[in-house]
């Protein structure tokens, strides 16, 4: 699994509150709420994001209330993956069951610049930035192959079959 | 080898082929639990049906709590809740909690005695620790996840590390759990706690009844902790012997368990703690908000709605005002709350001081309904979160604080230590 898009670059402790207001949680189709994502901090973001582009957020990123939509709208925004200092965990565990990849590095949140072309590496956690190649560290076994299953739907429905056979 | 509460839990709950777990690891375990809400609901009802699920492996562990576009502000909110009442219908899910059944889920689902100690809770949200106030591991989760967990009664989950935090001394007047916890968020700041379990003891434990505790673990997820667990002690015991429906096991830490860090508070230096916008952790001593006048004091969430906190209200606003300029909502966290309230008179005390009182529903804590804020307006809340946005419009601004400073607040239309009202 590898990317190359361009860099969003966002700070620290990025809430969910900003990236979906609450007033929007009866949206539930993708689509219906990327148009929304930062809309009242920063308007021109979702029509900025292009298939395949990046995110780098500084640490404790998708904190506060966890909802969804702020994971899947970014994912139906066209996001390919994002990268953080650190990740609320709540926002983490969402990425990884919804198959949006992710990788933590602070190296890359503080040398990124915003939109610069970079090339993220899942499986081998690694990233290509200015023509150097980082090496960042590896998620937990169990958590690559959700990723690489495209989420923990196939997971479950594996495990039914599973227990029905 | 001495382990944590969190640990404890979890271990009691594995099922792969072990019975030890260390920090850091991913186990599979079984959950005791499953809430999920009506904001949440729909979405996961979704996930379960993409996942070729047809039944709940467990439908007796799991219940469904309209809260958060109940009563419905919207069409698209009654399609929420709608979405709610034909999935407990397919589905057989007895614990299904309509409009006027029930309340907000975090303090429902203990008064009922659905969850107790030693429980491993799994909610789609994120408040969902606050079941640590009842000595139970609860975390809030993916909504994907929430589905398999449906569908194979069991998940996945990072044995996190523990923090410590040791309370001691006598806490002096209008202090209560709420200051505690923001108190640590000034502390520790809304990634001081990123993954780990929060664990609370010491011998200052008893000054805070089970309400208290609740709004100490409703904000360990500020902390970014996967969940706050309080330890198990007679206050614990009284409450489960009286309310659990099932079999419960106070769990507390080994003496010599390993922390990630350990924390002193001394209660007797703890004062009523304000966070200001636009962050939980941007946490000031009451008397050091000078001249901020309040358009909106909100009391109610799903820790700070508790019986408890509407005696502290009304300990306040009997026989007195709220001030000109200034409006205050107050809401019962569930019927049975609401029910108490009148029974004890409080509700009386509200209305004659100009408060308006209404139903149980998360509506304004998410900023969607029933007390939405415009742009400019200042609210002062005993919510959880004042994110930009948070309390409506991006422009508003909201600042958080206990019950008894929110009182006080409405009476004299700006920021003030009860203390000296």
């Amino acid at each position: 699994m590898i990317f190359r898009g361009h860099v969003h670059k966002l700070g620290d402790s990025v809430d969910t509150d900003v990236m979906v207001p609450g007033r929007y949680l009866s949206l539930l189709n993708p689509k219906d709420i990327a148009k929304h994502i930062f809309e009242e901090v920063d308007p021109t973001f979702a029509s900025r994001v292009k298939p395949g582009d990046i995110i780098v957020a500084g640490k404790n990123f998708g904190c506060g209330s966890g909802r969804e939509q702020a994971p899947f709208g970014l994912k139906a925004l066209g996001v390919s993956c994002i990268v953080a200092t650190s990740f609320s965990r709540t926002f983490y565990r969402m990425c990884i069951d919804l198959g949006l990849p992710i990788l933590i590095s602070e190296e890359i949140s503080h040398l990124a610049k915003d939109g610069q072309l970079i090339e993220v590496d899942i499986e081998k956690s690694q990233i290509l930035l200015n023509d150097r190649l980082i090496q960042v560290e590896p998620l937990p076994q169990f958590i690559q192959n959700l990723i690489g299953m495209g989420g923990i739907t196939e997971w479950v429905k594996q495990q039914l079959a599973q227990r029905s056979s | 080898m001495a382990k944590t509460s969190a640990e404890k839990i979890l271990e009691a709950h594995l099922i792969d082929d072990r019975d030890r777990v260390e920090p850091g690891e991913v186990v599979r375990a079984k959950v005791d639990f499953v809430l999920l809400n009506d904001a949440n609901g729909p979405v996961v009802f979704r996930h379960f049906a993409n996942m070729g699920a047809k039944k709940i492996a467990n439908v007796e562990n799991v219940a469904l709590v309209c809260d958060h576009f109940a009563p419905a502000p919207s069409a698209a909110g009654a399609r929420m809740l709608g979405d709610m009442r034909r999935f407990a219908k397919d589905k057989g899910v007895e614990l299904f909690f309509d409009v006027g059944k029930g309340g907000i889920e975090h303090t429902l689902i203990p008064e009922l005695g659905l969850i107790g100690p030693g429980d491993l809770v799994a909610g789609g949200d994120s408040h969902t620790g606050t079941a640590g106030a009842f000595n139970a591991f609860g975390t809030g989760m993916s909504w994907a996840g929430m589905a398999g967990i449906m569908a194979l009664d069991e998940t996945w989950f990072r044995v996190p590390e523990s923090m410590r935090f040791v309370l001691e001394g006598k806490k002096s007047n209008f202090t209560t759990g709420k200051d505690v916890i923001l108190k640590i968020l000034q502390d520790i700041g809304v990634d001081g706690a990123l993954y780990r379990s929060m664990e609370f003891g010491g011998p200052g434990l008893d000054q805070f009844n089970i309400d208290e505790r609740m709004a100490i673990c409703n904000m360990v997820v500020e902390a970014g902790a996967k969940t706050g667990i309080v330890d198990g002690d007679d206050i614990t015991e009284s409450w489960a012997r009286d309310t659990c429906k099932k079999k419960y096991k106070i769990t507390n830490p080994d003496p010599g368990a390993e922390y990630y860090s350990n924390h002193y508070y001394d209660l007797s230096e703890l004062r009523p703690m304000i966070a200001k916008p636009y962050s939980p952790e941007n946490v000031v001593d009451v008397n050091e908000i000078k001249n901020v006048h309040i358009d909106q004091v909100y009391m109610g969430n799903c820790a700070n709605g508790t019986i408890s906190d509407l005696r502290q209200i009304a300990s306040i606003l009997k026989g007195r005002k709220i001030a000109k300029g200034t409006r205050a909502i107050i809401v019962p966290a569930t019927q049975k709350i609401y029910q108490q309230a009148i029974t004890e008179g409080l509700i009386d005390h509200f209305i004659a001081s100009g408060a308006a009182v209404s139903m149980p529903t998360c509506g304004a804590c998410f900023g969607g309904h029933n007390g939405a804020l415009d742009d400019g307006e200042v609210a002062f809340a005993t919510i959880n979160r004042n994110f930009k946005g948070r309390g409506g419009h991006a422009g508003a601004q909201v600042y958080l604080g206990n019950s008894y400073v929110a009182a006080a607040t409405a009476v004299a239309g700006e920021i003030i230590d009860p203390a000296k009202l």
